[in-house]
């Protein structure tokens, strides 16, 4: 993946945390997913379309979900419910969005958020782009970004 | 202030209300789209500001803010957008669209506070 779009997605997850969380997120190093690859616990999608395609996910292990969510919201949480999951739905969303300031080239458009729930569910891919899994780190536990984003043929 | 709060994620209105009460805005209304702000603005005529969500299912934040706007009975509602959509085009299109000011997600309560107004 081109690193300027890689390095975008990067800032918008880290500006959230630091923004929302006060919380510190640390990107590892990125690297090219195998499938099949097990994600995590609760995984937030988000689909792109414009010149360019694809998506971004965030998955998080359900500890950490009840953590970050609690830490966002202001609020504890010891269930992945409803709550959970629609403020996963919701970072996955700023986060795209943030990374979407930086792309204006693309002019990319973003669907509304999905989330899946399930322990160690698989985020598969039926495309053909190669997805980047982006490891960070934070205070209150480990999570993983899943991208995938490719210009569309005609604008290559 | 008289507020009407408008986001499909109940868990961002749970964060904007925390906020809002904090900041001394004591009446606030939660609508969940678009349609359901038009709805909510139609039977509290006291309300006087708004803060719109732009990726919403049903009607989304542009639409109803141009729905608001060609309403003369809201002519002076302030609209402010609230939203992850942060490129300069969309900001562009709000604003020449008649909202009165924007908002990008992730935001401080600061940014909540000086953007409103308050």
């Amino acid at each position: 993946m081109d690193k300027k779009w890689l390095d975008s997605f990067i800032a918008a997850t880290a500006r959230l945390f630091s923004t929302m969380l006060s919380i510190e997120a640390t990107a590892g190093t990125p690297r090219i997913k195998i499938e099949p690859f097990p994600t995590f616990d609760v995984s937030g999608l988000i689909g792109f379309s414009g010149l360019a395609q694809g998506s971004v996910a965030i998955s998080f292990p359900r500890e950490t979900a009840l953590k970050v969510v609690s830490a966002m919201v202001g609020v504890t949480y010891a269930d992945v419910d409803r709550d959970v999951c629609d403020a996963v739905g919701e970072i996955a969303n700023i986060i795209a969005g943030g990374a979407k300031k930086d792309l204006a080239e693309l002019k990319l458009s973003i669907s509304l958020p999905q989330v899946v729930v399930g322990k160690g569910h698989i985020l598969s891919s039926i495309s053909t782009i190669p997805v980047t899994v982006v490891p960070f780190s934070t205070s209150i536990g480990d999570f993983v970004l899943e991208l995938c984003l490719r210009k569309n043929r005609e604008v290559v | 202030m008289k507020l009407l709060l408008v986001d499909d994620s109940s868990t961002m209105r749970r964060i904007q209300k925390n906020q809002l009460t904090a900041l001394g805005v004591s009446t606030i209304v939660e609508a969940d789209d678009g349609a359901k702000a038009l709805e909510a603005l139609s039977v509290n005529p006291a309300i006087d500001t708004v803060l719109l969500d732009w990726n919403m299912p049903e009607m989304n934040g542009l639409a109803c803010l141009q729905k608001i706007r060609q309403n003369p009975s809201w002519s002076k509602v302030k609209v402010v957008m609230c939203t992850s959509e942060s490129d300069k085009g969309r900001v562009m299109e709000a604003m020449a669209a008649g909202a009165n000011n924007y908002i990008v997600k992730p935001f401080t309560p600061e940014t909540i506070k000086e953007k409103l107004g308050l």
